[in-house]
């Protein structure tokens, strides 16, 4: 890629914005980025390091609020920010496409998906109206969507979350650009439609010879399509270099602590937390951003900001030792997730449980029309007390539903559900007793939305310790302390409202008010996706600790693999609301396994540069399980004829509790795993 | 890990009130609303003339340097009439504002919070009472009860706090959806206690705006009853019953119509630019936001 000029090339840019007190805060401090045509290049930081920032910077584009200070901004030879409103409009959208995070909400739901790409031709294309159509289904075909002709008559709630993704796609082809920034594309999609969308996108790369620029916080999205990754840390690039490289041999203690946190399907340990949280942009600046957290820090780290020096390997980095981070991994091995023993006396079971959403109305009563199966159906679980049940799927699995189920929020249509002690559990919330609610508490997926904003932390955890002990003033005050210290947090946190918290910060606070009932199960929906991977897992240490200072049995649910692998002791696998396999996890995570959890292990992105994902299923939307026979009928990879139509399958047990519902023999599924050859 | 304490920052009601202060909508509002509040207090003591004083002789006259706006049909002061009429008003109103705000937003926030049939059975009998022309039952109530404050103040309080069940369920309705509110029910929390600690300190905004809103409707709906004769009685002086008065004199002494008006006028667009000032006030809530 010598030779020819970058097409995008930022410059020494700093961007700030005006805080409270007047001053100007630095979000970006001399930040460089340069790419060239057909070169990937991706941007990782935690949340608050600035590279959504930097990437919308590169059109030209900063959010309300924030202003360059100083550097440039150079697309395709010229100062972008210096250009005409027509001109940026020109190319935005035209030769430089946004793919945004979450492109499911930024389609607009009242528009089909034709017009709405019509416009983006309209708007882009100099061709006739007449050509549109056909252009239109020729970009639906390039990001391989079936059936294009029916995709733009479709609303955009009528397509799947990777649907919406790939329309996206495809409006930000319609310029023919030259470059793309993908501000975090497949976060908050499925594993298997984050794999075929990535592979998507690299082709597309390779065929048009684009520019990408991709923003995410997920390394193993970044190894899996960029050629070179630049990391930030508190609006600074700490270190940039060929993705394998950074992947494999960081120069820099940030980095390798980024890759020491993410959780691995293979390892037995859970991923190892980093410290502290990074500055504010209020901060001092001076020395190294990340000198507290780092375990190589000197008085020369502290005393002026390093420069970036060559750290090997054709990485530049900002570190003053890029010799020694090798040093800080040794003894940073995780720590072993706690199991339990066998043989636990029970904590909850769940017998046949069924939940509808639909109720009939009067008519369709009277006409006796026939039901629409069950939204979660026969689930089965005996949760044992301090174990942890892991329940995976992808989105619309049913997974939250049994969640909601158990904590009584959502009562059952059939089944029952006993607690440990053998009493059975009213079905719903209002009708339980104050001792049968104590015992089980919840932690939601998303802390932004689970604590009330205009409570104090303090407060936040009166609520249970009031309801179920009783506790005033000052005794009050001394357990919302003392569980403010279980969760590694301390007194001075009382007073804070959660708008003054970190995102990890206030998933803590969510655990201490669990804990603060004192309970006996803990239903965990989602507890780390909202959270970066550093965080997620101290998070994840955190939950280890209690549960082995507690004996509190988990229900853990999280379509991330890795991460229900890193704490469960037995994985449920759920497809439609029905249970596929389960099984120790060692067990369901190795083979044999049901098609449906090979499809879903072989999805799995891992930071690793020489790791690619098999993938077997194309994402479809499947909105309701099939009246009979197997919920995986319609995507499985290795159907076995008209009995997975018309029966239900039958358990197959591989011993030690392990069971796998599919019409093929184990061995037969044994080899058809070990046998197929990777597809890529 | 950094444990720096929170920005120190004064009460809530203090830093709301200082950030509207720095809107000219905030400013220019909080400043006519003040004014005629001041007015209202002090008027008994600085009014120039007896408002119930009559002089034959010098019925309908233009403004002089002895009535500055001149005197009504029956010689009584303009000037001394206006400073005094707004204290029926705002004294009815004021009290009715809250109470329709409380009653209407306690109701709505429940209803939002239950849902069901009895929010389904609310909810039908409000569009019912909406679909009325607004003055139509208030006659009604009065006509039975008779006029006067103790009757006014109920019958608006009722009559006003009808609106502010709908919006305080709408507003209930977007809280209940999140997560914190589906903790407390998975708690077991009685259904009150998550009313007052969860729901109303998220919903107080939304019901302090539309109680702004609702105090200006209520004051131009006591001024129309007045003006009906349905209001205060005469000789008590008050601004709708002084236009009612006056306007049959209109073109011979203009003043007696234009300064009661004037007077109504500004105080309910001092009402509206401060509810205005407030809402925008509010939606730039600083407790969802990180403090830095």
């Amino acid at each position: 890629m010598a030779g020819t000029p970058p097409l995008i090339d930022i410059r020494k840019l700093c961007v700030g914005f005006r805080g409270r007190a007047g001053a100007i805060l630095p979000v970006l401090h001399e930040v460089d980025l340069t790419v060239c045509r057909g070169e990937s290049i991706g941007i990782v930081g935690e949340s608050g390091s600035g590279k959504s920032t930097l990437a919308l910077a590169a059109m030209g584009y900063l959010k309300h609020g924030l202003q360059k200070i100083s550097g440039d901004v150079i697309y395709d030879g010229a100062e972008m920010f210096g250009r005409s409103p027509a001109d940026l409009a020109r190319i935005r959208g035209g030769q430089l496409g946004l793919i945004p995070q979450n492109s499911g909400q930024a389609l607009t739901p009242t528009m089909r998906i034709g017009t709405q790409i019509r416009e983006a031709l309209h708007l882009h294309c100099a061709m006739s109206e007449g050509e549109h159509a056909t252009r239109a289904r020729d970009l639906l075909a390039q990001v391989r969507l079936p059936d294009p002709e029916a995709i733009l008559r479709r609303y955009p709630h009528e397509l799947s979350g990777g649907q919406q993704q790939r329309v996206a796609i495809a409006m930000a082809l319609a310029g023919e650009p030259d470059a793309l920034l993908l501000d975090e594309p497949t976060t908050g999609l499925d594993v298997t439609t984050q794999a075929h969308i990535l592979e998507l996108l690299r082709e597309l790369a390779r065929v048009r010879n684009m520019a990408m620029v991709y923003v995410s916080h997920d390394l193993g999205v970044i190894a899996r399509v960029c050629d070179r990754v630049q990391v930030l840390y508190a609006g600074e690039t700490v270190l940039e270099g060929p993705t394998r490289a950074v992947l494999r041999e960081p120069a820099h203690p940030y980095a390798r602590g980024l890759l020491a946190s993410i959780p691995r399907l293979g390892e037995q340990t859970l991923p190892r937390a980093l410290d502290g949280r990074p500055p504010g942009p209020n901060g001092p600046r001076e020395g190294c951003a990340f000198a507290p957290r780092c375990a190589l820090a000197t008085q020369d780290c502290r005393a002026a900001t390093p420069p970036m020096i060559e750290g090997g390997a054709d990485q530049m980095t900002r570190c003053l030792y890029p010799d020694r981070v090798d040093e800080i991994t040794g003894d940073q091995a995780g720590n072993a997730p706690h199991g339990c023993a066998e043989g636990s006396p029970c904590a909850l079971d769940l017998a046949e449980v069924s939940i509808r959403y639909d109720r009939p109305g009067l008519f369709d009563r009277l006409r006796g029309a026939p039901r629409p199966p069950a939204t979660v159906d026969g689930i089965d679980l005996h949760l044992r007390q301090g174990e942890t049940i892991g329940l995976v799927g992808e989105s619309g699995s049913g997974k939250s539903t049994i969640l909601k189920a158990i904590a009584g929020l959502l009562p059952p249509a059939s089944g029952q559900i006993t607690l440990g002690d053998g009493t059975a559990l009213p079905a719903a919330v209002e009708t339980r007793r104050p001792d049968q609610l104590r015992r089980i508490q919840m932690i939601f997926q998303n802390p932004d939305d689970s604590l009330n904003p205009r409570q104090s932390v303090g407060e936040i955890l009166a609520q249970p310790l009031r309801l179920y002990f009783g506790l005033r003033d000052k005794a009050l005050r001394d357990r919302a302390v003392a569980l403010l210290d279980t969760v590694r947090l301390g007194a001075p946190y009382l007073e804070r409202r959660p708008g003054q918290l970190s995102g990890g910060e206030k998933q803590r606070v969510a655990v201490a008010r669990a804990f603060a009932a004192g309970p006996e199960i803990v239903l965990c929906d989602e507890i780390t996706s909202a959270l970066d991977v550093s965080v997620q897992a101290a998070v994840l240490d955190l939950l280890n600790d209690l549960k082995a200072a507690h004996k509190t049995a988990f229900v853990f649910v999280s379509h991330d693999l890795t991460v229900v692998r890193a704490l469960s002791d037995r994985v449920a696998v759920l497809y439609q609301g029905r249970i596929c396999e389960f099984g120790p996890a060692a067990a369901v995570y190795g083979a044999p396994s049901h098609p449906y959890t090979a499809v879903l292990l072989n999805a799995v992105l891992t930071p690793d540069p020489d790791h690619a994902p098999r993938l077997m299923a194309e994402d479809v939307l499947e909105l309701s399980p099939p009246a009979r026979g197997c919920p995986f009928q319609r995507r499985c990879p290795v159907k076995c004829g008209t009995i997975c139509d018309t029966d239900a399958p039958p358990a197959r047990e591989t011993g030690d509790g392990h069971v796998i519902r599919c019409h093929i023999p184990l061995d037969e599924l044994c080899a058809k795993q070990t046998g197929e050859p990777p597809k890529s | 890990m950094s444990t720096a304490p929170p920005a120190p920052r004064g009460p809530r009601s203090v830093e709301v009130l200082r950030a509207m202060i720095a809107r000219p909508s905030g400013a220019i509002g909080l400043t006519l609303v003040g004014l005629h509040l001041l007015m209202a207090v002090l008027s008994p003591w600085i009014v120039p003339y007896d408002y119930k004083a009559m002089d034959a002789t010098i019925t309908l006259a233009g403004p002089s340097p002895a009535h500055w706006l001149g005197t009504d049909h029956l010689g009584r002061d303009v000037l001394t009439r206006m400073m005094l009429g707004g204290r029926e008003a705002l004294l009815v109103t004021g009290t009715a504002t809250p109470v329709a705000l409380i009653w209407g937003g306690l109701l709505g926030v429940y209803l939002g919070l239950k849902g069901g049939w009895r929010d389904e059975v609310a909810m039908r009998l409000v569009d019912a009472f909406l679909a009325l022309p607004g003055i139509l039952p208030l006659l009604v109530l009065i006509t039975v009860f008779g006029s006067g404050g103790e009757v006014l103040m109920p019958t608006l309080a009722f009559f006003f706090g009808i609106p502010v069940i709908r919006v305080a369920r709408a507003a209930a309705h977007e809280v209940v959806a999140r997560d914190f509110v589906s903790a407390a029910r998975a708690r077991g929390h009685h259904p009150l206690d998550i009313v007052r600690r969860e729901l109303l300190p998220n919903v107080t905004d939304t019901l302090l705006v539309e109680g702004a809103m609702r105090w200006s409707w209520m004051l131009l709906g006591f001024s129309a009853l007045s003006f009906l004769g349905f209001g205060v009685s005469p000789p008590k002086p008050d601004w709708g019953l002084m236009i009612s008065d006056a306007r049959v004199y209109m073109s011979l002494a203009p003043l007696g119509v234009i300064a009661p008006v004037i007077a109504l006028s500004t105080l309910i667009i001092g009402i509206n630019l401060s509810a205005d000032a407030l809402a925008k006030t509010l939606g730039l809530d600083r407790s969802r936001k990180a403090v830095i």
